[in-house]
């Protein structure tokens, strides 16, 4: 396994193309009252087109941050992020976050009014062809026949799926989701996980996901960063594009899910 | 205690075959008067009329109709009132006063919180203000508004922006600062600055707290207009409801007295069920804000 992936990077490195998405040592910090915190080191990361590039770390990693800074929310103390060869300056709407917290859909909006929301005030299209947009990535998720409901009124999967269906309307070049199924009770979650694959495998986004569940950064992603904790610095990159959700609980899924396990979690000498 | 006894038995399955269920009805009818008592607006309509009979009973009693007349008595004013137009007249003054203050304080008070959201400084700012004004009682500045701007219309509305504004900007204020951060981003996602992001994001997020600082404010702007009318009563011939009451007394008509402050609290109750929960059921109530 370890052999393979090797020969699969130093293979694959002479014809790679530029990545969409660069991260050049990118230092974040955040202050508190007290003190100023170091949440990420020097991250170096590059996510190519149609990457499922996963961040996945304990709690205190810096994920999020790191997540967060790519969206343009938190400027980097050092380093910088290069999308498509332009400089990350701010928020916009090239990278449209799904968080995991529900209230991320503004309640006043029906489903159909939240997906157009982001269209309508960011893009200058004829309204009709937002709606068509907007209808087309909500039927993606499987929510024809609920746009005209109010987000208090759907279940927490549904509200999610809203959140994707809003964000890939968007046709954004970076789609970032920051743990968005870990609110979800464990079956919705899993059938969350292989719709988000099957959209993968129709739409080719572009995917950053942060998650600190080993077994859903191994189904979901096809590349994994493994950061460590306080502050976060890469650890390893691994290859996981072999697995799927068919793969969960075979013995050659368990092996990689706890090589990966014990990388993050290895005595530090 | 030995290991086996933590182990659960095994039990055989079984799968039992359901007839249809006719034994009772699945459902049953509500009794007719149990429907009408959960009406809202009846229960409410046998509260007021309760009141009503109490103070006619209290007033028929004390016998004096100089200090407090009957319910029947305070009811015929009214209606003679209306019939001859005083009692509209005095309170169609009244009102576009009001509302010209009330609109006026309510865009103060949005133009102060927009900048208080924005900037560190706006926000000292609002908090400065608010806790010096908030406490100072608008009729304590009539005798200086009429200083400033005389015996007038200009008065009233700045004692009513006064009495407005701060109330409304603090509910305002700490709505806007209640507004989950997840949302503030997604919106900021979306590249909303400033003037679009308080309308689009803030302003409907926050509006269990605007409509109830809305209210308070309606309720505050009303009680300054009738106190300051009592106080200086007319303008230029044209008095409001504080002045129509403030002559009745003057002229001992206690009957048109309460017919007066009836007057006042029609229109609060109008204004309550009509407009505010109309604008609540559109919005709050729908998006599931507030129950």
């Amino acid at each position: 396994m370890v052999l393979m992936s090797n020969l699969n990077a130093k293979g694959a490195t002479a014809a790679l193309p530029p990545a969409l998405l660069q991260v050049r040592g990118v230092t974040l910090e955040y202050a508190t009252q007290e003190r100023v915190v170091r949440a990420t080191h020097r991250i170096d990361l590059d996510v190519h087109q149609a990457d499922r590039f996963v961040l996945l770390g304990p709690s205190g990693c810096g994920k999020s941050t790191l997540l967060k800074a790519i969206a343009g929310f938190i400027p980097p103390t050092e380093g910088r992020i290069v999308l498509d060869g332009t400089p990350v300056k701010g928020p916009g709407a090239d990278r449209i976050v799904v968080f995991q917290e529900f209230d991320q859909l503004p309640p006043w909006k029906t489903v159909l009014g939240n997906v157009m929301f982001p269209l309508l005030s960011t893009r200058s299209l004829p309204r009709a062809e937002v709606r068509e947009r907007a209808q087309d990535a909500i039927a993606k998720v499987g929510l024809a026949g609920f746009e005209d409901a109010y987000p208090h009124q759907l279940s927490g999967g549904m509200k999610q799926r809203v959140a994707i269906a809003r964000a890939l309307s968007m046709k954004p070049r970076v789609l970032l989701m920051d743990e968005p199924f870990a609110a979800l009770d464990a079956l919705t979650r899993r059938k969350m996980q292989e719709e988000l694959l099957q959209l993968w495998d129709e739409v080719r986004f572009t995917l950053i996901f942060v998650t600190h569940s080993i077994e859903e950064a191994l189904v979901v992603g096809n590349r994994v960063a493994l950061l460590s904790p306080r502050p976060g610095r890469v650890k390893a990159e691994v290859n996981c594009h072999d697995w799927d959700l068919h793969s969960m609980g075979g013995e050659d899924f368990q092996s990689a899910a706890n090589r990966i396990h014990d990388t993050l979690f290895a005595e530090e000498p | 205690m030995t290991a086996t006894a933590l182990t659960p038995p095994i039990r055989p399955e079984y799968e039992r075959d359901l007839p249809p269920f006719v034994e009772a009805p699945v459902e049953r009818d509500i009794p007719l008067a149990a429907r009408l008592w959960a009406q809202d607006w009846l229960r409410r309509l046998v509260i007021v009329a309760a009141i009503a009979l109490i103070w006619e009973l209290a007033a028929r009693w004390q016998g004096n109709p100089l200090l407090l007349p009957t319910f029947a008595a305070t009811a015929r004013a009214f209606v003679l009132g209306i019939a001859d137009g005083v009692l509209l007249e005095r309170a169609w003054v009244s009102i576009t006063v009001l509302l010209q203050g009330y609109v006026l304080g309510v865009a103060a008070a949005f133009a102060l919180t927009t900048l208080a959201v924005s900037t560190r400084i706006g926000r000292d700012l609002l908090s400065t203000l608010t806790s010096m004004f908030n406490p100072l009682p608008a009729i304590a500045l009539l005798p200086l508004a009429l200083l400033w701007f005389g015996l007038g219309q200009a008065s009233l509305i700045f004692v009513l922006v006064h009495s407005v504004l701060w109330p409304l900007a603090l509910n305002i204020f700490s709505g806007f600062q209640g507004v989950p951060d997840t949302l503030r981003m997604a919106g900021r996602n979306y590249g909303l600055t400033g003037w679009r992001f308080v309308t689009q994001i803030l302003v409907p997020a926050a509006l269990p707290s605007i409509v109830s600082g809305l209210k308070i404010a309606w309720a505050f702007a009303w009680r300054t207009l009738i106190a300051a009318e009592l106080v200086f009563g007319a303008s230029s011939g044209r008095g409001g409801l504080g002045w129509y009451i403030f002559q009745s007394r003057n002229e001992l008509y206690t009957d048109q007295v309460f017919a007066g402050l009836a007057m006042v609290i029609i229109i609060g109750l109008l204004v309550e069920n009509v407009v505010f929960s109309t604008l609540e059921r559109l919005t709050i109530h729908r998006w599931g804000q507030q129950r």
